[in-house]
């Protein structure tokens, strides 16, 4: 393997609860301050616009000096506020946009966010780095012609597992939803939409609008199952993993490389039929108070050596070609951040299907759990 | 001066009510404002993905007394209960204990038993799972046991014993039972020991002296003086641990569900608050029926002040 420093994590854990409370409570307070802080002398840019920006971002997701040198460039104040989950995303914004500027949301709730009415159009010919983007990012399903989105990273989930404990690489779901070989070792993710179409990814179908002939089968299947899984964990698996408590879980890639840092006998790999590819990205929401500085930031970010600088500190796969080109072999070599291209080909993006899905997919599951 | 001073607080309406305000503003912004909003989206709808529509539909009430949902609460009534009774008879001799020892050593055992509250609930979850986990305290602890044991055997030429199994103790019903027992514990302690703290002691010297065991004594005289203690420590254990959501999140594995924990999937993750506002109002009214059902078996006019 080679080596590649610590990967942090991107979805706080409850355990840092505490911390991600005192870090949004100190944000709230510095967002309350911008957004009061009318009565002071106002420092308006070369645009006209107040010379702020206010960044809502997932913790540990940005490079070191990135707002700092994004300051140096333009003079415009980036203030970062944090949130932990895209349902807490969505919360805030649903009562109306208390004052953000940048969002970082995942595709699924780039979709929800546009349904909902709660983001706007880009304007592209203020992000002339946009072409700095890979082709197959430059339009994609959830964003035909990235109207609304512009990708920052991108995640599929997977099977980490511990390689001295396995027989041969477990490159199928089959190991994790439809097997008793790893008996007592399984630990799943605990959020219903992912198992449900991971599962029919496994039967043979595709990830988008599972056929509700195909959810009795589904059920069954993990009803049979729960009796081989250990656990059904929140976003936590790689440190279950790690402490040896299971031996084979369902989790994102980013979050098991990290642990495959401090343990040589785990491993990362994405099942031969294919997985479930996320992308975070870059989105203004309506109402945002300063637009064009929205457009100037989202265009540094995107920038080849600004976009380097990020992938360096979150070591998650980067959409952005001209990045990619500056960063050194130990990430672009990494199976674990980059999985095969064939197994990728097999792999797609999940859509946002309707609240319907979503209750149907969340009692799906209770069934599952009470049975 | 001295007549303001004797007058009933009755006739000092002003002052009253300027004592009584805050704390009624107080609950009804803060607790029945909120609760009748939650009330009023159980009889709603989610409309789109931002509206929730009240239009006074019982769909979400029919829905939650599904038998999915009734099995859910049952389920999760019979961890409550059990957790309760596992309190009830490690809490009480504690509680007795407490109650018999010396003065000055009280405060310190009292102190023990409050402890605990001075850390987060979630942190002392999380220091469980240490302890419980594959490789935690008491596996490490059990495999050194085991270890030099099959040592001895060995040297005296026993044969060796098979290699150590690590027990299963987290991520299953018993790792939440005990979670929940841990967590409520003190909930238990300390309503019993105030109730035996005021017991007559000369009442248990009299049936000693009058030939009743210690057993006897026990349960003649002191559970039933007790009572009171008992019943409201039933009540404070039952009703969080009804409602538990952390522990079993934390400590169960897939067969753990409680109802606690689809209420707050509603609200997250299945985006479906009407739904979780009729599951939470429920498990309300199960709780008023527990307390109704308290009040009835509490031995009736008030036998101690």
């Amino acid at each position: 393997m080679p080596e590649v420093p610590p990967l942090p994590r991107r979805r706080p854990h409850r355990r840092s609860l505490l911390a991600a409370l005192g870090a949004s409570g100190a944000a709230a307070v510095g967002l309350s301050f911008g957004l009061d802080g009318c009565s002071e002398k106002v420092r308006l840019g070369a645009n006209g616009e107040e010379a702020k920006l206010n960044f809502y971002n997932w913790d540990t997701y940005i490079g070191k000096d990135t707002l700092k040198n994004f300051r140096a460039a333009t003079g415009v104040d980036v203030n970062m506020s944090l949130f932990a989950n895209n349902d807490e995303l969505f919360a805030k914004l649903r009562a109306g946009n208390p004052g953000f500027d940048v969002i970082v949301p995942t595709n699924e709730f780039v979709t929800r966010l546009r349904v909902a009415d709660l983001i706007q159009p880009l304007d592209h010919a203020k992000i002339p780095n946009f072409r700095n983007l890979l082709p197959e990012f430059q339009s994609v399903v959830f964003d035909p012609g990235r109207r609304y989105s512009i990708p920052y990273t991108w995640l599929v989930l997977g099977i980490g597992y511990r390689k001295s404990k396995m027989q041969g690489v477990p490159d199928s779901w089959k190991w994790l939803f439809d097997s008793d070989r790893y008996k007592g070792r399984i630990g799943l993710f605990d959020e219903a939409d992912d198992l449900v179409r991971l599962a029919a990814k496994y039967l043979g179908h595709s990830i988008r609008n599972v056929p509700e002939s195909l959810l009795p089968v589904i059920e069954a299947m993990y009803i049979r199952q729960k009796k081989n899984i250990r656990v059904f964990h929140e976003d936590n698996g790689q440190d279950l993993l790690l402490s040896g408590d299971i031996d084979i879980v369902l989790e994102y890639n980013g979050d098991i490389a990290q642990v495959m840092q401090e343990d040589d006998d785990l491993d990362f790999v994405v099942p031969k039929e294919g997985t479930l590819i996320n992308s975070d990205c870059l989105c203004i929401p309506r109402g945002a108070p300063r637009p064009d500085n929205a457009h100037r930031f989202i265009n540094y970010l995107l920038d080849a050596k600004v976009g380097a600088d990020i992938s360096n500190t979150i070591m998650y796969p980067t959409p952005n070609g001209a990045a990619l080109a500056l960063m050194p072999d130990s990430y672009r070599q990494n199976r674990a951040i980059f999985p095969p291209k064939d197994r990728m080909a097999v792999s797609e993006y999940g859509d946002f299907e309707g609240v319907e899905r979503t209750h149907q997919f969340d009692e799906l599951l209770t069934r599952v759990k009470a049975a | 001066m001295a007549e303001n001073v004797e007058e009933p607080w009755f006739r000092a309406r002003g002052m009253f009510a300027a004592l009584l305000s805050g704390p009624v503003l107080f609950l009804f912004a803060f607790l029945l404002a909120p609760l009748a909003i939650i009330w009023g989206y159980s009889f709603g709808h989610t409309q789109g993905l931002k509206e929730i529509v009240v239009d006074g539909t019982f769909a979400n009430y029919a829905h939650a007394l599904n038998p999915l949902y009734v099995s859910i609460l049952v389920k999760s009534f019979v961890f409550a209960v059990v957790t309760t009774g596992l309190c009830l008879v490690v809490g009480f001799p504690v509680a007795m204990a407490i109650t018999f020892a010396k003065p000055q050593s009280r405060a310190w055992l009292l102190l023990l038993i409050m402890l605990p509250f001075w850390t987060n609930l979630l942190i002392r979850t999380y220091a469980l799972m240490a302890v419980l986990r594959t490789q935690g305290y008491v596996n490490v602890f059990l495999g050194f046991l085991w270890n030099n044991l099959s040592q001895i055997m060995a040297t005296a030429h026993l044969g060796h014993l098979a290699p150590f199994q690590p027990l299963d103790l987290l991520y299953n019903n018993f790792a939440v039972i005990l979670g929940l027992v841990y967590v409520q514990l003190p909930f238990m302690v300390l309503p019993l020991y105030s109730a035996m703290d005021r017991l007559d002691r000369s009442l248990l010297e009299a049936s000693l002296d009058l030939g009743a065991g210690h057993l006897r004594t026990l349960f003649q005289i002191v559970v039933p003086l007790a009572m009171p203690g008992i019943a409201s420590g039933v009540l404070v254990t039952l009703i969080p641990s009804l409602g538990a959501f952390l522990t079993p999140d934390l400590l169960g594995g897939g067969d753990s569900q409680m109802i606690a924990n689809v209420i707050e999937r509603q609200f997250k993750a299945a985006n479906d608050w009407p739904f979780g506002a009729a599951l939470s109002f429920l498990l309300m009214y199960v709780t008023f029926a527990a307390i109704a059902l308290q009040s009835m078996f509490t031995p009736k006019g008030g036998r101690r002040g």
